[in-house]
């Protein structure tokens, strides 16, 4: 239909009411900024071309950030750079929605310059509006890995030198490397009839992306009349003059008729689903009643230390696993050296009720110090009146804290006698419930089959045995 | 019938921001600065009245979404919903 007026296009909000602040009637951008023009442009397009409620807008960091408070879409605000990774996300998981990341030169060329040449590698059925401003915008007026030779900004007071901080960035001449992208164009805002061209790149792309055509790049040349130190008209003057030499307008990729729809697989999103795929039943759960845990027991932080290859996360999972049946609030977070294979190993694991806060025990309640160097390493960092257990088939030193409860248990030796050094960690749950009182040998034994799943029925049985030796030791040594 | 009153622009004062790109952007140059301060302290865009030709160039020059309304030629009041 032929437009009769031209006003506040229907893909902003009425109000902007997430704006902080009194004025949710206008933009926070600084008068002249060629985000507001790129933004009604956009927001027109989305009304003609039908799209404002399909269509999910991520917002970056820069001056851009509150993009959300004006499009009338769905809105994700992304870490600086991050928001080609967070477009993919939402559009895999909605493939069939218009997914557009919208983002400056600061947060696409700088620190999200891998993020933005992933997703276009891969070809995201996502629509990119990149804002070349010359300049990080928002902080003040820094150099951006597209400003000039020569332009003084912040960062660069005598004007950039390209010895120094590297040429300009040319984005689209990057992406049109890829061989995925359907739309690759540079357009600019410096006038109108530029302006106009620049509408017609925004509805191009965004018609590409309603027909789900693969990956939409639209570089679009902007003003930063606050960071250049410029009023609003000569900064329209000086993109034509300086930016528009080095970053040549037209179209560097088009697809055309050979754009193809791209369909990826649908993301299975329904739980049920999901955990059938990893093997886990939903009612598995068994609900072990509690018995009478001493009040110094009831919150635990444990570290679990010692080296690679002695089941030290082992340990640490199956404390955790065996705790959630019995109702508590767990957490399991492993710690590896850099080496694959005896190195230094330890985890973290938290058992309570309530929220756990950090997953890092740091300040254990319980340290299980399998060999020498983490008993050394993590002694001091139990808290008062907490607990260590040692492997004291390994360890040749006496412990020094005398503030705490101290049980050395052979557990090396108990597991090498059962036949099987790898029963270690069972060895260690069963002292672990005997010492605290909160789990039962048989409760225990009942979920080994659970806990080593797809394992003989044998090394089942030799780790009820190491359970039951942990447990047994404990019970008639202290 | 269109009204003569159209085409015309209409800058709404107080989201003016007073960046002057609108002005810079009419071809009839019949936008000016008013010597008036709107609630923002910005001398805010005005028409003067006459000689628009509803080119549509100050709108989409214009970076706020709702500071300019462009009444083009064809523009019937009554007809509007
Ligand atoms: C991880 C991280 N690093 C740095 C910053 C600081 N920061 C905020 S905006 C910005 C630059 C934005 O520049 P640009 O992408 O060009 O957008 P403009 O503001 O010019 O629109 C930076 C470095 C941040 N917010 N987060
Ligand atoms: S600082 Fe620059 S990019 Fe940011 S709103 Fe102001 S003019 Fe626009
Ligand atoms: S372009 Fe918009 S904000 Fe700038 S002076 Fe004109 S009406 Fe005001």
């Amino acid at each position: 239909m032929k437009k009769t007026i031209l006003k506040k296009p229907k893909g902003f909000i009425d109000v902007y009411k997430h704006k902080a602040g009194a004025e949710k009637d206008r933009t926070h951008y600084c008068p002249g900024c060629g985000h507001g023009i790129l933004h009604k442009l956009i927001a027109e397009a989305m009304e003609d071309l039908d799209i404002v409620d399909d269509t999910i807008l991520i917002s970056p960091v820069g001056c851009s950030v509150f993009a959300y408070y004006y499009f009338d879409t769905g809105n994700f605000q992304a870490a600086h750079g991050r928001a080609p990774a967070v477009a993919t996300a939402t559009s895999r998981a909605n493939p069939d929605k218009v997914v557009i990341s919208y983002q400056g030169d600061g947060d696409l060329a700088a620190i999200g310059g891998n993020n933005i040449i992933q997703a276009a590698n891969r070809g995201e059925n996502i629509v990119v509006f990149f804002v070349n401003n010359a300049i990080y915008g928002m902080t003040g007026g820094q150099m951006a890995p597209t400003t000039l030779e020569g332009q003084v900004t912040t960062t660069t007071p005598y004007g950039r030198n390209t010895d120094t901080d590297g040429y300009p960035m040319k984005m689209c001449e990057v992406i049109s490397q890829f061989t995925a992208p359907t739309y690759v164009e540079r357009v600019s805002l410096h006038d109108a009839p530029h302006i106009r061209k620049t509408r017609a790149a925004v509805r191009k792309a965004l018609q590409n992306a309603k027909e789900r055509k693969g990956f939409q790049f639209v570089e679009v040349l902007s003003t930063c009349p606050s960071g250049w130190k410029m009023d609003p008209v000569k900064s329209m003057e000086w993109v034509k003059e300086k930016m528009l030499p080095l970053y040549p307008l037209g179209v560097y990729r088009d697809k055309g008729d050979e754009a193809r729809v791209i369909n990826r697989p649908v993301p299975i999103m329904e739980p049920a689903t999901v955990w059938e795929k990893l093997g886990i039943s939903a009612d598995a759960d068994v609900d072990f009643p509690r018995g009478d845990v001493p009040e110094q027991y009831k919150k635990m932080s444990i570290r679990v230390a010692g080296f690679g290859g002695q089941g030290i996360m082992v340990t640490g999972q199956a404390l955790a696993s065996v705790a959630l049946e019995y109702g508590y609030n767990v957490s399991w977070l492993p710690s590896y050296g850099p080496e694959m294979r005896g190195g230094t190993a330890n985890c973290s694991v938290n058992i309570q009720d309530g929220v756990i806060g950090a997953a890092e025990a740091v300040k254990p309640t319980m340290l299980l110090a399998m060999n020498r160097p983490s008993l050394e390493k993590f002694e001091e960092s139990v808290v008062p009146g907490g607990t260590l257990i040692y492997n004291s088939t390994l360890i040749d030193i006496e412990p020094t804290r005398t503030d705490i409860k101290v049980f050395a248990i052979p557990i090396t030796g108990m597991a090498d006698e059962l036949g099987n050094t790898r029963v270690q960690s069972l060895v260690n749950i069963g002292a672990y419930a005997a010492i605290t009182g909160a789990f039962r040998v048989e409760d225990i034994v009942s979920l080994l089959p659970k806990l080593f799943k797809g394992k003989k029925q044998a090394i089942i049985d030799l780790n009820a045995k190491a359970v039951k030796a942990g447990f047994d030791f404990v019970k008639e040594n202290f | 019938m269109a009204d003569a009153k159209y085409p015309r622009s209409e800058v709404n004062l107080d989201k003016c921001k007073g960046c002057g790109l609108c002005i810079a952007a009419c071809p009839k140059k019949v936008l000016v600065f008013s010597s008036k301060l709107n609630s923002k302290g910005y001398h805010y865009a005005e028409y003067t009245g006459t000689g628009c030709v509803g080119c549509g160039n100050c709108f989409y020059n214009c970076p706020e979404p709702d500071a300019i309304t462009v009444y083009l030629r064809n523009y019937d009041p009554e007809k509007e919903v």
